[in-house]
C-alpha cells in the first residue's frame, strides 16, 4: 500500500545510495537526529541489529533487560529532553512487550518510535515461530501506526513516523518491519515529513475564541486556572508565568502539569484531584472562571461530573479538538497550540489582580497545613513516613532534580511533596498508572538530561515489577538514583481495603526479598535505612553519589494518603483524614 | 438523551488497517455498529465509509471527534435519517413451489418494487433496494413462504446538505504541492 505524504520538503540534496533496508532503520534514525535507543534483539530484528553493531559509534543501542523496560526508558528519555523516544523490539513477544510502555504513552501524550522486526512477509498469517500481529494489536493504543513488507518504504515511512509521533498532540507510533524489508536493498534517501494532508497536527488560530476568553477572564471575580502536561509540551512555562503575572489568578496543576511552574511561585496553588490539595479542589467548586489549560480533565481530576464547576465558566486552551467537551462541558474552547493562543490571550488581558481570592486559597492551604501536611512531614510516630523522605530529598536538591515516580502511595506523596524550579522534571506515569515505570523511566530521564540529578522514587510492589532493569543500570553505568519507599504492602490498594472494604487486605501484603543483596548483586551502591536519625545522612550520600545509588528506607506499614477524594464524590467533598 | 439512527460518513486515504482503527473507536466504547460499508468515493483516490449507529447525539459528536483524529482520516460527519437520502439492497431466497402455487407473491413483489433477478427449478431470488423498513417489510410478507436465505447489505447513504470534502482537499492540493 502507498503511504502518501504530502510537503516533504528537502532538509538537503538527497544523494541516492544502494544499502539494505535494515541499514536505512539506522540512516532514517540518524537523520532524524536520534542518539540514543532502547531495545532489546530477537531473530526478527536482527538485520538490524547487524547495522546497530556497525553505527555503535554514531548511536547508543541501550539494552534493557525486558521490551517494557525499553518503552519506559524512551518515555522517560523523551519526557526529561523533549526529544521523541526511541524503542525496538524482534517480533511475537518483543513486540507484545511494548504494549504497556505504548498504551501509558499513548494516554500521556509521550512522542515515542517503536520499531518491531516482523516475520518474513511470505510468512504473514501463516502462525510463524514469533509472528504476532502487532500492528492489529497496537491499533487502539498508537497515534499511528504500520507495517512494512517492502524495503523502499522504509525511508518515508520512518520520516512520517517521526513526525506523527512528535507534532501536534504528541503520542506513540509503531512500525512493523518484516524480515525480508530488513534485507533486500533500496535507493536510499532521506527527506523529512513536513505534512501530511490529511492530518492535521495544530487547529487553526481562531482570534475570535480567544478574544471572547479574554473578556470573560477580564470580567472574573473568581477565577482559577487548573494546567497541565500541555503546557510543557507546548513549550508555553514562561508566558503561563507571564499571564500569572499579569492577571494575579491563581494555578492549580494535574499530575502532568506539575513542574511546569515552579513549586514557590506564589500563585501556584498545589495540585488537583484525587489527592490533590485542599484548596484548588474546594474552591474549584467555588470559582466564577475556570481556565483549563493543555489538560484533558481526566475523572482522577474531576471527581463526579455532575458535580464538577458547574458555577464556573469553563474555558478550554487545547490543541485537541476531541478533547472539547469530552468530559466537561466547555463555554469558551481556545484551540491552538497554548504557545501561541496564550500568547495572544496575555496581551489581550488586562492587569488584575486577585488578593481577596487567593487569600481563600492560602485559608485553606492552612487548614490543610494542619490537618496533613504537619503531620506528614514531622512525624511523632516512630517509623518514617514517605513525605519525610521526600522531603530530605528536597532540602539536598534545593528543587533542582528530575523526580521520577512509580504508581501508588508514594507517587502521591512524592507529587505533593517534591520541589520543583525547573520545567519537564517530573517524570511519572499519570493516565494508565503504569506499576514498574519508574524504574526504567528513570534510565531514559537521566540519558535524556544527563546534567541533572535523577530520582526513582519507587514502591516495593512496583519495585519489583521491572526491577530486573538495575542490570541495565549496572551495564550502562547510568548514575540514577533509586529511593525505594518500602512499606511492606500494596499501599494504595490497601488503603483503599481500609476504606472501603473493612480492612479486609486481599493480597495486598508483600513478602519481600532482601532488596539491598539484590542491588548489591548488581554491584550498585546501596544503603537501608531504618531509623529517622539516619535518614539525613543517608539522603546526602546517595545525592553526592557520581554513581547509581539504591537507598531503601524501611516506612511506616500502614501510613494514609490525604487528603483524597472517594470514588463518586464531588471534588469539594474532599476529605483530610 | 434520546438514542436514534446517525449515519457516518467517513473520507480516508486508502490505508491498510484504517478499517480497524475505525471500529476500534466504537468497541473502545462498547458500541454497537448497525451496518458498515466501505467503497471509493466521488473523490480519487479517496476512499468513503458510512457507518450506521443508534447513540445518543453527544455520543456521535465525540466518536466523530475521535474519528477525524486519525491520522488517514481526511473528513468525517455525522447525519440523522431526515438529513440523507439511504438505500439498503437485501436478497430473498425462496422454494420454487411457493412460487407456483400462491400468486399473491408476485404482486407483493411487484407493489413492493422488488424485481425477481434468478429463477430455478429449486428457488427463486428476490432484490429489494429500498429504506430499512421497506426491506423489512418485505421480509415478513415472504417468511410464511419459508425463505431458505435472506441477507442484506449495509446501508449506503448520500447527504442532502453538499460534502465540503472536495474543497477541503482542494485547499490541501493546492497548499501542499504532492512531492
Amino acid at each position: 500500500m502507498e503511504v502518501k505524504t504530502a510537503n516533504f520538503e528537502q532538509d538537503h540534496a538527497p544523494v541516492s545510495c544502494k544499502v539494505s533496508g535494515a541499514e536505512a532503520v539506522i540512516k532514517c534514525l540518524l537523520a532524524e537526529g536520534v542518539d540514543t535507543l532502547y531495545g532489546y534483539p530477537g531473530g526478527a530484528i536482527m538485520p538490524v541489529y547487524d547495522e546497530l553493531y556497525k553505527y555503535q559509534d554514531k548511536i547508543h543501542h541501550v539494552l534493557t533487560r525486558h521490551e517494557q523496560g525499553a518503552t519506559h526508558a524512551a518515555q522517560g528519555y523523551a519526557r526529561t529532553s523533549g526529544r521523541v523516544g526511541v524503542a525496538m523490539a524482534t517480533s511475537g513477544p518483543g513486540a507484545t512487550n511494548l504494549v504497556t510502555g505504548i498504551a501509558d504513552a499513548q494516554i500521556d501524550s509521550t512522542p515515542m518510535v517503536c520499531i518491531t522486526g516482523q516475520v518474513g512477509s511470505h510468512l504473514l498469517g501463516s502462525d510463524a515461530f514469533q509472528e504476532t500481529d502487532i500492528v492489529g494489536i497496537s491499533t487502539p493504543i498508537t497515534k499511528w501506526n504500520y507495517q512494512v513488507t517492502k524495503a523502499s518504504e522504509i525511508p518515508e515511512v520512518l520520516a512520517k513516523a517521526f513526525y506523527i509521533a512528535k507534532s501536534g498532540r504528541p503520542g506513540p507510533v509503531l512500525i512493523d518491519i518484516t524480515k525480508d524489508a530488513q534485507f533486500d536493498t533500496l535507493d536510499f534517501s532521506y527527506k523529512k515529513c513536513k505534512g501530511i494532508r490529511s492530518y492535521k497536527p495544530v487547529p487553526d488560530l481562531d482570534h475570535s475564541q480567544i478574544e471572547s476568553a479574554v473578556a470573560v477572564i477580564n470580567s472574573a471575580k473568581k477565577p482559577l486556572i487548573v494546567f497541565g502536561q500541555g503546557v510543557i509540551l507546548g513549550g508555553a512555562e514562561e508566558l503561563l508565568k507571564e499571564l500569572l503575572h499579569k492577571t494575579g489568578i491563581p494555578a492549580a496543576w494535574t499530575i502532568l502539569g506539575l513542574s511546569a511552574l515552579p513549586t514557590d511561585h506564589p500563585l501556584n496553588v498545589g495540585m488537583v484531584g484525587m489527592h490533590g490539595n485542599y484548596a484548588p479542589n474546594i474552591l474549584t467548586n467555588e470559582c466564577d472562571v475556570l481556565i483549563a489549560i493543555g489538560m484533558r480533565f481526566d475523572d482522577r481530576v474531576t471527581g463526579n461530573l455532575d458535580k464538577y464547576a458547574k458555577q464556573a465558566k469553563v474555558i478550554h486552551f487545547e490543541i485537541d479538538p476531541a478533547e472539547i467537551n469530552k468530559n466537561v462541558k466547555t463555554d469558551y474552547p481556545v484551540l491552538g497550540d497554548v504557545k501561541q493562543t496564550l500568547e495572544h490571550a496575555i496581551a489581550l488581558l488586562r492587569p488584575n489582580s486577585h488578593e481577596s481570592w487567593v487569600q481563600q486559597f492560602k485559608d485553606l492551604y492552612k487548614i490543610e497545613y494542619e490537618k496533613v501536611i504537619d503531620g506528614n512531614l514531622n512525624r511523632n510516630k516512630t517509623k518514617v513516613g514517605m513525605a519525610e523522605v521526600i522531603q530530605e530529598i528536597n532540602k539536598v536538591s534545593g528543587g533542582d532534580a528530575i523526580i521520577v515516580s512509580d504508581v501508588g502511595q508514594h507517587q502521591m506523596k512524592a507529587c505533593r511533596y517534591a520541589k520543583f524550579n525547573k520545567t519537564r522534571s517530573n517524570v511519572t506515569s499519570g493516565g494508565l498508572g503504569t506499576m514498574g515505570f519508574a524504574l526504567p523511566a528513570a534510565i531514559g530521564a537521566k540519558m535524556g538530561c544527563p546534567e541533572r540529578d535523577v530520582v526513582a522514587i519507587v514502591g516495593d510492589g512496583g519495585y519489583q515489577m521491572t526491577i530486573q532493569e538495575l542490570g541495565t543500570i549496572f551495564q550502562t553505568k547510568v548514575p540514577v538514583k533509586i529511593v525505594l519507599l518500602n512499606n511492606g504492602f500494596l499501599g494504595m490498594v490497601r488503603q483503599w481495603q481500609q476504606m472501603f472494604f473493612d480492612k479486609r487486605y486481599a493480597s495486598t501484603e508483600m513478602v519481600n526479598p532482601d532488596f539491598i543483596t539484590i542491588a548489591k548483586g548488581y554491584h550498585i551502591k546501596t544503603k537501608q535505612v531504618t531509623e529517622r536519625a539516619n535518614l539525613n545522612d543517608a539522603v546526602m550520600e546517595m545525592m553526592k553519589s557520581n554513581e547509581a545509588f539504591f537507598l531503601e528506607v524501611i516506612v511506616e506499614p500502614e501510613e494514609n494518603v490525604f487528603p483524597m477524594i472517594p470514588t463518586g464524590a464531588a471534588v469539594s467533598e474532599i476529605l483530610l483524614e | 438523551m434520546e438514542k436514534k439512527n446517525y449515519t457516518v460518513s467517513i473520507y480516508t486515504e486508502n490505508n491498510l488497517g484504517l478499517l480497524s482503527r475505525i471500529a476500534a473507536i466504537f468497541l473502545k466504547r462498547h458500541i454497537n455498529i448497525e451496518s458498515i460499508t466501505a467503497s471509493p468515493s466521488e473523490v480519487p483516490e479517496v476512499m468513503r465509509f458510512i457507518i450506521i449507529v443508534a447513540v445518543t447525539e453527544e455520543q456521535i459528536k465525540k466518536i466523530v471527534g475521535q474519528i477525524e483524529k486519525q491520522i488517514e482520516v481526511i473528513k468525517a460527519f455525522y447525519h440523522t435519517d431526515e438529513e440523507t437520502i439511504y438505500q439498503e439492497t437485501a436478497l430473498y431466497k425462496i422454494k420454487s413451489e411457493a412460487f407456483v402455487d400462491d400468486h399473491n407473491i408476485q404482486n407483493f413483489i411487484k407493489e413492493s418494487n422488488a424485481r425477481i433477478v434468478t429463477v430455478t427449478k429449486g428457488f427463486f431470488v428476490i432484490e429489494k433496494t429500498g429504506k430499512r423498513h421497506e426491506v423489512d417489510h418485505l421480509y415478513e410478507v415472504l417468511k410464511p413462504y419459508g425463505l431458505m436465505q435472506f441477507v442484506r447489505s449495509g446501508s449506503i447513504a448520500v447527504t442532502k446538505n453538499e460534502m465540503p470534502i472536495s474543497g477541503i482537499l482542494e485547499k490541501f492540493n493546492t497548499t501542499n504541492s504532492l512531492s
